[in-house]
């Protein structure tokens, strides 16, 4: 697949990793000066992943981010001010103070599922969400996120799994930085590679240099295109390094120096820089013109942050259930009655051969993989 | 509409809401080929396809976070969980995804979990629990508990058009037990609404599910002995109807809680307080209970019938209520 990403793109790209970062460090001051209240998880370095995956997604397509995927919600269009006011738990944030860091949702515009702070339940979320898009005929792809950590809990494996055997439109994206808190990935799992675990579930898997935003991107948007076309999920293991401590409060001193010196040379925004400068899509100027409206963004929208009110007491009693103050719609993108009585018996893509009957060995050849799921393999193969 | 029983009452509610709306679909184990473990969905596979009612693998968190999905997507899936024992396996997606994401994210979560639930058909201790009070401590879910084929297909379609998740708890017993003859036309019962079964003037017993039919049976031997004692049927657990318990309190001056469900941290302690802190003064006597052992549900039958309430049991206690 030729690579889409034009001059202008792969600006773009830029713009969206160094707006993470910078804003991301912004907030580490705020919360120095007791301005964030509680949790402040680091992407530091890890930007590629956020950024390149969610840079792969059409405007229709759907994301659940995690608590390191602030740079998917920039890509998604969400603005630095919410983060911030979210993180500043203010009146003016998506969920009004309620609920805190990239824990908020858009449905109806963006696509943006929440997550909770519970690993993993956005696995088979987002498979309810890609089984819904291709009920609507809406051919949406769902991605969402999962760490190293994540990647040991029970819920991974049956989303995982019920993705696989509904051949759902899903991209899983494992982040492996390395550390889940203060445990090193070997003590999560025996693999070298998480990705392996796709084999179990009979889909298709990639591995990817995490910090390599234009290999994320290109892999990421292999996979989406496997997804949408209805060969099933892909999992995507972007290796990496956690930069900073599982939160502020966590100096992670138990990560050893040397790791984190060699990993500090494989930063991916220098290293996309470098790549930008060397294949000479841009130029200085570029580059001073895209860091000045990043810092003029943020200084604006930090002020918005800081000028907004906190909410008021009584909204904690309010909106347990939702009484009809939102609705709740679905997007048709075919015709309903294929799916009413008494056309509802319409054969579904994923429709088992033999109608579940056990397969003997004789008849095998009847539920033998159809030669583009071949091609399809071809397409989204392991980068080691 | 001929005598219907309460399992096909709760099919009927299904097919029905199926043909009126593309966007609900079933999906759970064995709900599709099998019809269901107690035949609830059979049939539906036939009539709607593989695309909306959906088997699934055995695994009631994936099967749930696939339903929350659905909903974030504009759809209305209706889960069944073959017995509702098996909710525990998804505790933290209904009690931290489903039943928060309206009040932190403004994102409804238009779901319905259903399935079988109660003793007293030797199902053994994993398959006859009355887990209903996890959720009526969580607050963003809906528990909907109905004792009549009436009110189980009228419930079910609320609770289906509902755009919270609802917690639909069938007691099994019931299932094939008793008959109603039912409206030909669609209706509704609405969520939140207890009835009053059964008028009197000596005591109310406030109950639900299977043990609505225990109370009414023992408040006729009470008849008989001149005690009118009053039932109200709850139908829904949370939100609670507080005006109904508390008009029925302020008429009869007495009360007895009767629940299948297991004694501390029940629904009668709840009652108990809601009627001490707003009618302390017209109680004219101890607020009593009648509920099952603080034990898990035991397999044999002496001892589940030990364990379980009674009309012999509720009679007992209402008849020291009313000369009290």
């Amino acid at each position: 697949m030729p690579s889409p990403l034009t001059r202008e793109l792969h600006h773009e790209l830029y713009y969206f990793m160094r707006l993470d970062r910078e804003l991301e460090e912004q907030m580490a001051r705020l919360f120095r000066q007791n301005k964030i209240l509680g949790g402040l998880y680091s992407s530091y370095g890890q930007e590629a992943i956020s950024v390149g995956t969610a840079y792969a997604l059409g405007p229709d397509d759907w994301i659940a981010p995690m608590i390191r995927n602030i740079g998917a919600l920039l890509v998604r269009g969400v603005p630095p001010r919410d983060i911030l006011t979210q993180h500043m738990a203010r009146y003016t944030s998506p969920t009004q103070g309620k609920d805190g860091t990239s824990h908020f949702a858009d449905l109806k515009s963006r696509h943006i599922v929440a997550p909770i702070s519970m690993l993993g339940d956005l696995i088979p979320i987002m498979t309810g969400v890609a089984m819904a898009g291709r009920y609507l005929g809406q051919k949406i792809v769902a991605m969402t996120w999962i760490g190293d950590g994540g990647a040991s809990t029970g819920v991974f494996h049956e989303g995982l799994n019920l993705a696989a055997v509904q051949k759902a439109p899903l991209v899983l994206v494992v982040e492996n930085n390395g550390w889940a808190y203060g445990t090193p990935v070997q003590r999560q799992t025996s693999l070298k590679n998480l990705a392996d675990r796709a084999k179990a579930y009979g889909i298709e898997s990639a591995v990817v240099d995490g910090n390599d935003v234009v290999a994320v991107e290109r892999t990421a948007r292999e996979a989406v295109a496997h997804a949408r076309a209805g060969h099933g999920p892909v999992l995507i293991e972007a290796k990496t390094m956690r930069m900073r401590g599982h939160a502020q409060h966590d100096g992670a001193e138990y990560v050893p120096k040397e790791t984190l010196e060699a990993w500090k040379r494989k930063d991916p925004l220098d290293r996309y820089e470098k790549f930008l400068t060397d294949k000479k899509l841009w130029d200085a100027k570029t580059k001073k013109e895209i860091d000045a409206r990043i810092a003029r963004e943020i200084q604006t929208d930090v002020e918005f942050a800081e000028n907004s009110s906190f909410p008021p007491p009584e909204l904690a009693a309010r909106g347990v259930y939702c009484d009809g103050c939102h609705t709740v719609e679905a997007i048709w993108k075919r015709p309903m009655e294929e799916v009413m009585p008494p056309r509802s018996t319409v054969k579904a893509e994923w429709r088992i051969e033999s109608g579940g009957a056990p397969v003997s060995s004789a008849n095998k050849t009847a539920v033998k993989s159809k030669p583009e799921k071949k091609a399809s393999r071809d397409s989204v193969k392991a980068r080691r | 509409m001929a005598e219907t029983t309460y399992l096909e009452a709760i099919r009927q509610a299904l097919f029905e809401e199926m043909d009126r709306d593309p966007t609900v679909v079933l999906l759970g184990e064995d709900v599709g080929v099998y019809g269901g473990a107690f035949q609830v969905s059979k049939g539906l596979l036939e009539r709607f396809g593989w695309e909306r009612v959906i088997d699934t693998p055995i695994s009631e968190s994936a099967i749930v976070g696939a339903a929350v999905g659905m909903g974030c997507a504009g759809m209305r899936p209706v889960v069944e969980m073959q017995f509702i024992d098996f909710i525990a396996c998804c505790f933290n997606q209904v009690t931290n995804y489903a039943a928060k994401s309206h009040y932190l994210w403004g994102a409804p979560v238009p779901i319905v979990l259903r399935g079988p639930c109660g003793g007293g058909v030797h199902g053994g201790p994993f398959h006859s629990g009355n887990p209903e009070m996890y959720f009526v401590h969580t607050p963003g879910l809906k528990v909907v508990c109905p004792a009549t084929p009436y009110d189980a297909k009228g419930l079910l379609k609320s609770a289906i058009r509902d755009n919270n998740p609802v917690l639909f708890f069938e007691h099994k017993f019931l299932y094939r037990r008793i008959t109603e003859d039912l409206p030909e036309d669609d209706y509704t019962v609405p969520i939140g609404k207890a009835v009053v079964r059964r008028e009197g003037r000596d005591l109310t017993i406030i109950t639900y599910g299977a043990m609505m039919h225990t109370s009414l049976e023992a408040s006729g031997e009470l008849e008989k002995e001149g005690i009118q004692a009053e039932v109200i049927d709850l139908r829904t657990l949370l939100p609670l109807d507080r005006e109904t318990i508390l008009a029925s309190v302020a008429k009869t001056n007495k009360l007895l809680v009767v629940h299948e469900d297991t004694r501390t941290g029940g629904i009668a302690g709840e009652i108990a307080a809601i009627v001490t802190e707003s009618a302390f003064e017209d109680l004219d006597g101890p607020i009593r209970r009648v509920t099952s052992l603080d034990t898990p549900v035991p397999y044999s039958p002496p001892l589940e019938n030990y364990f379980l309430p009674n009309a012999a049991k509720v009679a007992v206690a209402a008849r020291e209520l009313a000369h009290y």
